[in-house]
């Protein structure tokens, strides 16, 4: 069958599914399980309404429970198995990996790209959140630092080869140094340098989230506040550093945090551009190299992963809670 | 308020300036990649994309018939000009270098012969024989012969085994010792006009299986961006404003699982859908897809429902109207921009993913999405292939880019209503 066609009918199935699913349920409830007539009348629809987001709210669940809850735990067991699953071996893929260089490059990476992504993307961000505030064509710059956001991180990576490509006559950054006498180089086989020349194109693409949402906070400051600044007779890098910034400050934790989530979730930057190669790698990318080959160590090395996510997740549910109450 | 600062010119300017500057570096990436999609594969390695508004200095081969062959001793010649002699070569008509080989395309210059010579040369036993030897000299005059070869052995003659003269205008003598029995080939440098064409985009699009990608990727994408829409709008609403036990943990749950990474997915779940004869296959990346953008689906939904006006609602069921209805006529039409936003990020998301379709998809290439596509094979199979890159690149982001500058005004407000409260 033709994946267009089998496209359309798991729309129809799909969809047709889902709506059928929430309204034949709530109608066996409303109409047959808890009828809302005779004596139990009220009865009835109190215990309706009490039924009823469980209803709305199981296709979510029972998805999110399969998708995103087991296999926090599927994955920690399988990682206690060998190569083939077939073997329990207890922490061995964890200690085999902390034993690799590979691993502890990748972890190294890793932690450069934590520090560095978001604090650049988030730099820029709010320097062009700022410098657009006042400006006339302030929203069509901000539409073109924010556009690479649509672009894939395949796609990004393969506009950036471009930049990279060590022909002068291609890659921009050897056509410069060609005018100037130098000679040609590949940015991505320097190593240590090179996790910064892909890191710039994650920057590339996150500055403009950053801007998005600084440039939405800035506006949000109360004017007084600056008014009163500018009457005092602040100039405008005082304005900026000592009355905006740190009333912005919870967005930009917000946005930094945001950020660095992403940044342990990216692969494909690494593995398009230079595959793992030349001491590039990063945990998500190695992982890669484990998938299809060796579950055990692919799976260990997504539950270090988790783990380093696990502080950020519960610092999000507390958030969370304390806006709710 | 700049005004009352009074220095609002000088800043004004350096803003002005910095902001050009930004916007600059950020969109120069992606226009030398547009320029490059267009430009033809030749021009592309000769020149940046940046001086492609410029003429290209391309070599070209040109074999013209021999007609009119005149003899002079052994020494057989004809004449003609290059750039009537080939269609192909679409030069300004102005010859900035020749060659008789595809090394040295360049090797003499306009108005000089260049050719290869016989020398004649002494053996130490005091025998002779003869040796290649390529040189350029005028037209008009004779070639320089060194002393000795690269042996050592002394010169003593020469004579031409074939040479071509050539004039800027294109016209040639081509002289040949012994009868000239095929076309000859001259090799030309010429400046060749910028040349932009849909020519990769047609060659990316037929013969390398993109438009196959390319529908695989819309197949991928269009239910993993309706389904879940449908499913968290419900579980949002229920979130937002039906009141349970317990309604306080799940909202906590959805926050905490909007972190949760990906990687942790795909052993286990790959295993389950073999498991259940799912395989890999376009319905298990729909359902990965669905059940991985549920949390931020959920986030923005109900963060956006909880903000409608509660009066309306509780209005309506006052009237009598059951939750049901309460939802699918009044909050869901209002919901619409939330709706929207979030249809936009799984669009975005799904299109632009690589990680779930390389775990959740056939590996074979007909099922590769685009970005698998470039990512595991053209990036490999055509490294050197800019212009190809650059289109199949191009195609890839194209719809993003469309759905971006159109909806652009969505995606702001979900990213608002999804990070900042």
């Amino acid at each position: 069958m033709s994946p267009i066609l089998q496209g359309l009918i798991t729309i129809i199935v799909g969809v047709g599914g889902c709506v059928g699913y929430f309204f034949a349920s709530n109608w066996v409830l409303d109409k047959v399980i808890f009828p809302a007539r005779n004596d139990d009348n009220g009865r009835n629809i109190n215990r309706a309404t009490m039924v009823r987001p469980w209803l709305f709210l199981f296709p979510a669940m029972f998805a999110l429970g399969l998708y995103l809850v087991y296999p926090v735990v599927g994955s920690f067991w399988r990682s206690l198995y060998n190569r083939s699953g077939e073997e329990f071996i207890g922490l061995g893929n964890y200690v085999t990996m902390f034993g690799e260089e590979g691993f502890r490059t990748a972890v190294f990476n890793n932690i450069l790209w934590a520090i560095f992504v978001p604090a650049a993307a988030t730099f820029l961000g709010l320097l062009v959140a700022q410098l657009t505030d006042k400006l006339k064509w302030g929203n069509i710059a901000k539409s073109l630092i924010f556009m690479p956001m649509a672009i894939s991180f395949v796609g990004a990576s393969l506009i950036w080869k471009f930049v990279y490509a060590n022909d002068p006559d291609i890659g921009i950054i050897n056509a410069v140094r060609d005018f100037f006498g130098a000679d040609a180089i590949d940015p991505l086989q320097i190593p240590f340098w090179n996790n910064f020349f892909l890191m710039v194109i994650l920057v590339w693409i996150q500055t403009g989230f950053a801007m998005v949402i600084l440039s939405a906070a800035l506006r949000g400051i109360p004017e007084e506040t600056i008014e009163a600044a500018i009457i005092d007779g602040a100039n405008p890098f005082q304005i900026f550093f000592k009355i905006k910034v740190p009333q912005i400050m919870g967005t930009i934790v917000v946005v930094w945090t945001t950020i660095t989530i992403l940044v342990l979730k990216v692969f494909d930057i690494v593995y398009a551009m230079t595959g793992g190669n030349f001491d590039t790698e990063i945990l998500p990318s190695y992982m890669m190299d484990y998938m299809f080959r060796d579950d055990g160590r692919a799976t260990a090395v997504a539950f270090v992963i988790m783990i380093i996510v696990l502080p950020v997740m519960i610092w999000n549910i507390r958030q969370a809670r304390k806006e709710m109450s | 308020m700049e005004n009352m600062a009074g220095q609002k010119t000088s800043l004004s300017i350096v803003t002005n300036i910095s902001v050009v500057a930004l916007v600059l570096i950020w969109l120069i990436p992606t226009i030398g990649l547009l320029v490059s999609s267009f430009r033809d594969r030749e021009q592309i390695s000769e020149t940046g994309w940046w001086a492609s508004m410029f003429p290209v200095e391309v070599a070209y081969r040109v074999s013209p018939e021999p007609e009119g062959v005149t003899q002079d001793g052994d020494l057989y010649m004809f004449s003609g000009n290059l750039f009537s002699a080939s269609d192909e070569v679409s030069g300004s008509g102005d010859v900035s270098g020749f060659g008789i080989t595809g090394r040295a395309p360049g090797a003499g210059t306009p108005g000089q012969t260049y050719g290869r010579l016989k020398l004649i040369v002494t053996e130490p036993d005091g025998g002779t024989d003869e040796e290649n030897f390529e040189t350029a000299w005028p037209a008009d005059g004779q070639p320089e012969l060194p002393e000795t070869d690269e042996e050592g052995r002394p010169v003593q003659d020469f004579y031409i085994d074939r040479a071509v003269t050539v004039a800027a205008n294109g016209d040639f003598t081509w002289m040949q010792d012994g009868e000239i029995g095929r076309a000859p080939t001259v090799y030309i440098v010429a400046a060749a006009p910028p040349d932009f064409g849909l020519d990769n985009y047609e060659q990316i699009l037929t013969s390398d299986n993109m438009d196959r990608a390319f529908i695989n990727t819309l197949t991928v994408t269009i239910p993993a961006t309706i389904i879940p829409i449908l499913i968290a709008a419900f579980a949002a609403y229920a979130l937002a404003w039906m009141d349970f036990r317990g309604r306080g943990f799940l909202i906590a749950m959805v926050v905490g699982l909007l972190v949760v990474p990906l990687q942790l997915a795909l052993v286990p779940l790959l295993q389950l859908h073999n498991k259940i004869g799912i395989g890999q296959s376009f319905l298990g990346i729909w359902l990965a897809h669905t059940g991985f953008g549920l949390p931020l689906a959920i986030y923005l939904l109900r963060n956006y429902m909880v903000g409608l006006p509660r009066d309306i609602i509780e209005s309506a069921k006052v009237d009598g109207a059951t939750d049901f209805q309460v939802f699918t006529k009044i909050v869901l039409p209002l919901s619409f921009p939330a709706l929207a936003s979030f249809a936009i990020f799984q669009f975005l998301w799904t299109w632009n993913d690589l990680l779930v379709a390389k775990v959740f998809l056939p590996s074979n290439s007909e099922s590769w999405v685009m970005t698998v596509k470039i990512a595991d094979d053209l990036l490999g199979s055509r490294g050197g292939d800019w212009g190809i890159l650059a289109a199949a690149a191009f195609i890839s982001i194209a719809v993003p880019l469309i759905v971006f500058f159109a909806m652009q005004k969505y995606l702001v407000r979900g990213l608002l209503a999804g990070s900042v409260k």
